[in-house]
């Protein structure tokens, strides 16, 4: 167990914002949060996996909306006290420890903000090590755990427990318009989970590898070293292009902000181009020239994600816009995405890219996400 | 002809340009009213140019007034702030990540009401008018005439935000009004923080933009005024008074540019020493280095486009303070004529510690004579160390690069800089910033609704980039110097047919008479 202090939030909200890949929100609106409710005097605890005792009752936290609209449509506040309420009337039993469903982007924050206003620990470990667009692209669903019972909740306190559904590929399905309606923003608790479940399926470790990376970051900064090197040296994989954005083209669809970028190189990279495909989170990149995309250098379910080029920050991909001068880094995933049934779900095919062959980034035994 | 005019801290400078030919230049300290400052540096101007009033046929501004009474916390009005959106957003309130001295400075007032809109222009919750009024009524009851309005989806759909307007202008019928969607982009927090801004800045920009008409009336100056903004481009006074907030950062812009308008150089380091503060930015293929990711203003962060600037507090004017020896970020500003000891005052100022080290010779030299030589020395060493931390930490690769010094307060530094490939001094360099001013550039906006289902992406974009190309040409840009410096795309998804935002900026270098 350790208690989050607010120098752990920032480092984690700036980890976490690498970790996202482009997605998962705006982790600076969660760290503003969090930070404002430790002033007000909560705390929460973070608890190992391990310490999880396998009788316990858990439930996932997490956002679900178009990143675009969570920088603009705020939370209200009381969105995760609502929701646990609501899905623990439901079950009839009191949750023991909330989960993070999502350790890339502001979902990292979430479950700590749930926890500081529950009073309940927060378990070390997430369901993607990284961030993902859909619900079923998580080790859980992936390794069996169900998604029932599940409650979702909107700034105006609306409240819908979803029961029954087939698996968690329908919980998107029908959580998604719901999300729409509820303004593209809206928090989940998710499942009623055994210890022993969450211990098995998920990616263990992940707040701490968040902030571990961004103190790695924030030192980086301090000593004017380079900052890819930094965070390659924790997660493992490698810097596969530096340059400037020269275009970015998106559009909001059904939920999600879907787009494509194209990045020209500058120094090393000067004369080269790179397309970037996306869905809240970075998909594909493939080298390229400024109109065609050639081969395919990174895909989900490894991680691509853009750094500031002077200061490391990572870059959403609500900020892409001309002119930005990025590093764009490819991190191996968890080895739980790289099975053949986890690729059906988290593999370029998944995202409507058939055509893009997964060819797993080298992955050190022991370093970066589990 | 054209003036280049800078209003600093501590100077105001002037520069008379005939095409790209310096004809001459003035400096003289920037008065509490500003207007003398400006009066006097002109007429300086026109008594050493002959030049007549008659041959101006442009007068350009750039004033980091603004900016600084932000950072200094001074001459800011209370404002208040509505924010339209509630039941959602309250979870972060208006001000949350304010430093609390300047949320204090102007009062910090907020109220959260209904309304807003979703993604797709459905409202969040009603517009209730009575509530609006109410919270009116409390800011009129608190003494408050500057008010700030936003609300949530407002760049996508800002009629709640007109609407609470004229609410609050029947309740409070002089208020000054900032509406956050027609200064920032997407980003409640950010866009609200600029408008929040802008409303402090109200009052004194109207004293301010009249004093600057006075004193160019006054010296029978009748050409056209601009004043230039954070891009580098041109507005009209006129509009200056409404957005002041648009100044912001005008200036590392204008030296930068002015530095490599001076230098030749495209790629370098711009050290800009002024009076009470440096600013280190870098220039890369002759254009500020743009700050990518949200900047901090006087402790606020915002999303304009800004250049990338680090500011540390060391000017001519800086005090000294020995035992322990500490330099600014105190300083003298624009008394450094009658506080500074060489000018005999009492104030020990870095330009003392310049003119007792023999690098610069004004005042009365026999009033520094006394001066220890260790602390001289120390003094300075400590001014250049100063510099080279803060262009360390602005270069991107390591080893040497060029750097260029401009600004009144180069005096202060020596023939050598470590970290610097080369040091530069140009000719004028003490007046970059106000050359700077005198050649920036008119800029074009396109901001319209496309539909992409009648229209390609490709011929849209086309079609904004041309327009507002079109639109530079007739603000009297050169053709060959027109570039697109912005493109954002907003997919407003609740319209039929695809419908997106294009905002396109051109800009271009105005054609020389």
């Amino acid at each position: 167990m350790w208690t989050i202090t607010h120098d752990d939030v920032t480092a984690i909200a700036l980890g976490a914002g690498i970790l996202g890949t482009g997605g998962g929100g705006n982790p600076y609106l969660g760290q503003l949060r969090m930070q404002e409710l430790l002033r007000q005097g909560y705390s929460v605890q973070v608890m190992n996996l391990e310490d999880l005792p396998d009788d316990a009752l858990v439930c996932e936290i997490g956002w679900m909306g178009a990143p675009t609209v969570g920088v603009e449509k705020l939370p209200r506040g009381n969105e995760s006290e609502a929701v646990i309420a609501a899905l623990e009337q439901y079950v009839g039993r009191k949750f023991d420890a909330i989960a993070c469903s999502e350790i890339g982007g502001s979902n990292s924050i979430a479950p700590l903000e749930a926890g500081a206003q529950t009073g309940k620990p927060v378990i070390d470990a997430d369901a993607m090590g990284r961030a993902f667009p859909e619900m079923q692209m998580s080790t859980l669903f992936i390794g069996g755990v169900s998604c029932n019972p599940s409650a979702m909740v909107d700034a105006k306190g609306n409240c819908i427990v979803f029961d029954h559904l087939e698996d968690s590929f329908k919980l998107e399905q029908y959580a998604r318009p719901l999300c729409v309606q509820m303004g593209c923003t809206a928090l989940l608790a998710i499942g009623a989970m055994s210890g022993a479940e969450v211990k098995r399926t998920s990616v263990r470790d992940t707040l701490k590898l968040a902030k571990q990376v961004g103190q790695a970051v924030l030192d980086a900064r301090n000593t004017k070293a380079s900052f890819s090197e930094a965070v390659l040296n924790i997660t493992g994989g490698v810097e596969l292009f530096t340059g400037k954005l020269v275009d970015v083209q998106r559009r909001t669809t059904a939920g999600f902000a879907r787009g494509e970028m194209i990045i020209e190189g500058l120094g090393a990279h000067a004369g080269g181009f790179i397309h970037i495909a996306f869905q809240n989170e970075n998909l594909v990149a493939w080298r390229g020239d400024r109109h065609t995309r050639q081969d395919v250098m990174a895909c989900v379910p490894d991680l691509i994600c853009l750094l500031e080029s002077d200061t490391g920050e990572p870059i959403t991909t609500e900020q892409l816009r001309y002119g930005l001068r990025v590093n764009v880094l490819a991190i191996p995933c968890t080895d739980k995405f790289r099975t053949p049934e986890a690729l059906k779900v988290v593999g370029p095919a998944a995202f409507g890219y058939p055509d893009v062959v997964y060819s797993p980034l080298h992955k050190t035994p022991g370093q970066g996400i589990e | 002809m054209r003036i280049g005019i800078d209003v600093g801290g501590t100077n105001t400078d002037a520069v008379l340009m005939d095409g790209r030919k310096v004809v001459g230049w003035a400096k003289s300290p920037t008065t509490k009213d500003v207007s003398s400052g400006i009066t006097n540096v002109l007429r300086a101007l026109l008594d050493q140019t002959q030049a007549s009033p008659a041959s101006v046929s442009a007068v350009m501004l750039g004033t980091t007034h603004f900016t600084n009474a932000v950072v200094e916390r001074k001459s800011l009005s209370r404002t208040a702030i509505i924010r339209i959106g509630l039941p959602a957003t309250s979870a972060l309130p208006p001000f949350v990540d304010w430093p609390e001295d300047l949320r204090a400075a102007i009062s910090g007032e907020y109220h959260l009401v209904h309304g807003g809109y979703e993604f797709d222009g459905r409202p969040i919750s009603a517009l209730d008018d009575a509530e609006i009024k109410e919270a009116a009524a409390k800011i009129r009851d608190s003494g408050i005439d500057c008010i700030a309005i936003s609300s949530v989806f407002s760049p996508v759909n800002p009629d709640q935000e007109t609407h609470a307007a004229e609410l609050v202008a029947s309740v409070i019928p002089n208020a000054k009004i900032s509406l956050s969607h027609e200064i920032g982009r997407i980003g409640l927090l950010e866009r609200e923080n600029a408008a929040i801004m802008n409303a402090c800045l109200s009052h004194l920009a109207v004293r301010i933009v009249q004093s600057f008409r006075d004193a160019l009336v006054g010296l029978g100056i009748n050409a056209p005024f601009f004043i230039s903004q954070n891009d580098g481009t041109l507005m009209s006074a006129d509009f200056v008074e409404k957005y002041p907030v648009l100044t912001f950062a005008s200036g590392p812009t204008n030296s930068m540019r002015g530095a490599a308008f001076l230098s030749g150089l495209k790629d370098a380091v711009v050290v800009d020493i002024g009076g009470t503060t440096s600013d280190v930015g870098v220039l890369s293929q002759g254009f500020p280095r743009e700050a990518s990711v949200a900047v901090r203003i006087g402790g606020v962060r915002t999303n304009f486009r800004m250049p990338d600037v680090l500011s540390f507090g060391l000017g001519g004017g800086s005090h000294v303070k020995t035992d322990p020896l500490q330099i600014g970020p105190q300083s003298v500003g624009y008394e450094i004529t009658s506080r500074a000891l060489v000018f005999g005052g009492n104030d020990l100022t870095t330009s003392d510690i310049a003119v007792a080290a023999g690098m610069a010779d004004f005042g009365d030299k026999s009033r520094v004579a006394h001066l220890d030589k260790a602390l001289v020395q120390a003094s300075l060493e400590r001014m250049w160390e100063m510099v080279e931390i803060s262009v360390d930490r602005m270069k991107t690769a390591a080893g040497g690069v060029p750097v260029i010094l401009v600004g009144g307060g180069i005096i202060l530094i020596g023939d050598k800089l470590n970290g610097a490939s080369e040091l530069h001094r140009p000719e004028h360099a003490s007046v970059a910033n106000a050359i700077g001013a005198a050649i920036a550039q008119v800029g074009g906006e396109v901001d319209r609704v496309f539909s992409l289902d009648a229209i390609p992406r490709d011929k849209a974009l086309q079609q904004a980039k041309d327009e507002a190309t079109q639109r530079v040409l007739r603000e009297g840009a050169i053709p060959d110097s027109v570039e697109i410096v912005d493109v954002e795309e907003i997919p407003l998804s609740y319209l039929p047919g695809n419908a997106t935002r294009i905002r396109v900026k051109a800009v271009g270098s105005l054609a020389v008479e």
